[in-house]
């Protein structure tokens, strides 16, 4: 925390981010909900409590993967411009980097559950995988769509693309409205929480994690919850950027919390999917929209931009 | 992957009782089901031989937590048939209209577990919230959410006020609505509907064959109905519709249960209506006379059957409990086949399963010899060793750890 400032903003942005989904799903199903503080209390009491590691489990790997999952997400925010249309670092091609950033926590989550040796855990790591297959190439396509229109392959350019062009982004609206679902299924909520599905194989790849390292692991995806909305804010929000920075922090805390109350909607207003269906519902519904949308961007791309 | 066997239960958190089932998975398809009953048993068929027909109507209450009216019912009927008492009218329409908010507890209840068990914890939360108008009426109504304590033999122990049947009937009103509500959610949410429809299937042959009951076997086209078929208490007076169901899976036992809602409501208002003014209970004597009786309800989840033998003492000599659960349970395997893991939960929870109504001891005859066969404790404890390791679970290595770290 004393080395990276950022950290510290991304935990108390996630827990936030938790709490607000929390209490909204909470009261959207007629519940009360936790108080504000219960993010940070379920983390603290996990980092005191004694790890576990299941006999069988290969001990490196199963303590590694939390870090790895952590640390990723923690990585991927510093090229994605949050206010300004400056990040942290860019260079060509950050987008891409970002989006494989992205990707390592689903593939921590598949080695932690696959190490444990739980059959559980088994399951849910491989369902974890399978899954990946099915959101990645939509949520892929429908960022690269708005890349194409900005003719760069970095975040930072892009933001200052559509900030010369104020309007551009309204044209990526069906890319948004994908890459929200394929941030449900990155996310693993419901309706895609398939390979943590509590009634069918208890908790998935995390049955067998317990104290620090589930501490770890929860803290990541709540940061992952965070780094994908920034992402989508700044590829498909891109506007405001050149207000001062106070106000400019605020629309981006707004963009982000705007983006977790959807998340919070859909994960309260549907019954969880099974793994065939979320891969039809993927490859048959959701990826010709992508495509869709990228044909649209390169004909604007030809029709706009000389 | 291979093919793996994966337990679940005896603790899971898909099962709200503790209940072992394994099922042998290759990827994410069921090859195999089994189901293994037993971690629920009570002892409370012997426990009724031991105790007089007056402790048994609360013992027999105490055998499910949900149809706790059902069971005392049946097995105050069939005391009251051994005995040839003749009871009230109004006792018999008392009984009636909690019979009838317990159907509409228990439905509701389920519904909440089945959305659960797909994932959709928000309908679980609402048909919840809404169960606690029908369980403040039947508290109000008997002065327990659960176990009500109404039945006794021959008659009821409580009375019912005109004023606790006006707050009864604004209650219907008010779940009648929400009913509604639902229905039109299981009819019309994609997600739902894909979980449910097709999943399940047990065609109305399979449902008569393996001896389904109640919603389930309704739900398959099968038009069977206690209620109408055979009426006890006070069905013969009422009007109402058997709700059937052509889908044969779970999308049907959706739509079976909350129909059945809709007509449990008509039903207690006929029930307001009719209620006959007169006594509550006959005096039922303490030695009921040698003979013997079975008597069928409708309980929420399918048919429930009471045997009761008398010798003329004060505690009977046999009872036998016949729970809906038993009879729906073997269905399960035939739902199953050639589905996934994902549809397991779901179609365990549409039979509406009660384990601990279900649970018997098994007794093991040897096939030369007629005698049973009687385990000791030693015997009894390296079969259940052998059997875990049948079923690839194997607990030897850890208790040798455990030994040597105990010293």
């Amino acid at each position: 925390m004393l080395i990276f400032p950022g950290l510290a903003f991304l935990m108390i942005f996630g827990w936030a981010a938790e709490y607000i989904d929390r209490k909204l799903n909470a009261r959207l199903q007629n519940r009360i909900g936790p108080p504000w503080f219960q993010p940070v209390a379920d983390f603290i009491k996990l980092i005191s409590k004694e790890d576990i590691i299941p006999e069988e489990a290969n001990p490196s790997m199963f303590r590694a993967m939390p870090v790895f999952a952590l640390s990723a997400t923690v990585t991927a925010i510093m090229y994605i411009p949050l206010w300004g249309t400056e990040a942290l670092y860019s260079f060509k091609g950050d987008l891409i980097v970002v989006l494989y950033l992205l990707t390592i926590p689903t593939l921590t989550y598949f080695l932690g559950g696959w190490y444990s040796t739980s059959l559980y855990s088994k399951i849910g790591a491989v369902r974890a995988l399978t899954q990946l297959f099915a959101y990645e190439v939509p949520l892929l396509m429908s960022i690269l769509a708005p890349a194409l229109l900005a003719d760069t392959w970095s975040l930072s350019r892009m933001a200052v693309f559509y900030n010369t062009h104020p309007w551009y982004w309204l044209f990526n609206l069906i890319g948004f409205a994908i890459s929200i679902i394929a941030l449900l299924g990155k996310l693993e909520k419901v309706p895609f929480d398939i390979p943590e599905a509590e009634t069918e194989i208890v908790a998935g790849t995390f049955t067998e994690y317990s104290g620090r390292l589930l501490g770890l692991f929860r803290l990541s995806i709540d940061i992952e919850v965070i780094v994908g909305s920034a992402l989508l804010a700044a590829v498909f929000l891109p506007f405001g950027l050149s207000l001062p920075p106070a106000l400019g922090f605020l629309l981006f805390v707004v963009k982000v919390l705007s983006i977790v109350v959807i998340l919070a909607l859909a994960r309260t207003v549907f019954a969880r999917l099974r793994i065939d269906q979320m891969m039809v519902f993927c490859w048959k519904y959701v990826s010709p929209f992508a495509f869709l949308q990228i044909a649209i961007n390169l004909v604007l791309k030809g029709i706009l931009i000389r | 992957m291979h093919k793996v066997i994966i337990p679940i239960g005896p603790q899971h958190p898909m099962l709200k009782e503790p209940e072992s089932f394994s099922v042998t998975l290759s990827g994410e398809k069921i090859m195999k089901f089994s189901a293994r009953l037993g971690y629920n048993h009570r002892g409370i068929e012997k426990a009724c031989e031991e105790r007089t027909y007056v402790q048994d109507v609360y013992l027999t209450e105490r055998i499910c937590g949900i149809c706790s009216h059902s069971h005392s019912t049946c097995f105050v009927q069939a005391v009251e048939e051994i005995a040839k008492l003749e009871v009230p009218k109004r006792a018999l329409y008392i009984r009636t209209l909690v019979a009838e908010l317990e159907r509409i507890h228990s439905h509701l209840l389920w519904l909440g577990v089945a959305g659960h068990e797909v994932g959709f914890d928000t309908l679980l939360m609402y048909s919840w919230r809404d169960r606690e108008i029908v369980m403040d009426i039947l508290a109000s109504l008997t002065g327990n959410r659960v176990n009500y304590g109404l039945n006794a033999i021959g008659g009821v122990r409580r009375d019912v006020s005109a004023e606790q049947i006006k707050d009864v009937l604004k209650a219907v009103d008010a779940l009648e609505e929400r009913t509604k509500y639902y229905i039109q959610i299981a009819t019309q949410e994609t997600t739902l509907i894909n979980r449910l429809s097709g999943v399940g299937i047990l065609s109305p042959k399979d449902a008569i064959k393996l001896g389904a009951v109640g919603p389930t076997a309704r739900a398959s086209g099968v038009d069977r109905d206690v209620r109408r078929d055979d009426p006890y208490a006070a069905y013969a007076d009422l009007k109402f519709k058997v709700i059937t169901d052509d889908h044969n899976d779970v999308y049907g036992r959706t739509l079976v249960r909350m129909g059945e809602l809709i007509e449990s409501y008509s039903m207690i208002r006929q029930l307001a209506k009719k209620m006959p003014e007169g006594p509550i209970a006959v005096k039922a004597p303490r030695k009921i006379p040698a003979g013997e009786a079975t008597s069928r309800y409708e309980a929420p989840r399918g048919e429930d059957v009471h045997y009761v033998r008398s010798n003329g003492t004060d505690k009977p000599d046999r009872v036998k409990v016949r729970a809906p659960t038993l009879a729906n349970i073997q269905t399960v395997a035939k739902m199953l086949e050639d589905r996934q893991l994902a549809d397991l939960p779901i179609v365990i929870a549409a039979i509406d399963p009660c384990f601990s109504c279900t649970d018997r001891v098994t007794m093991v005859r040897e096939a030369d010899k007629r005698s049973k066969k009687l385990m000791e404790w030693e015997e009894l404890h390296s079969y259940s060793i052998h059997w875990y390791k049948h079923h690839g679970i194997d607990f030897s290595d850890l208790n040798k750890k455990m030994r040597k770290k105990l010293g």
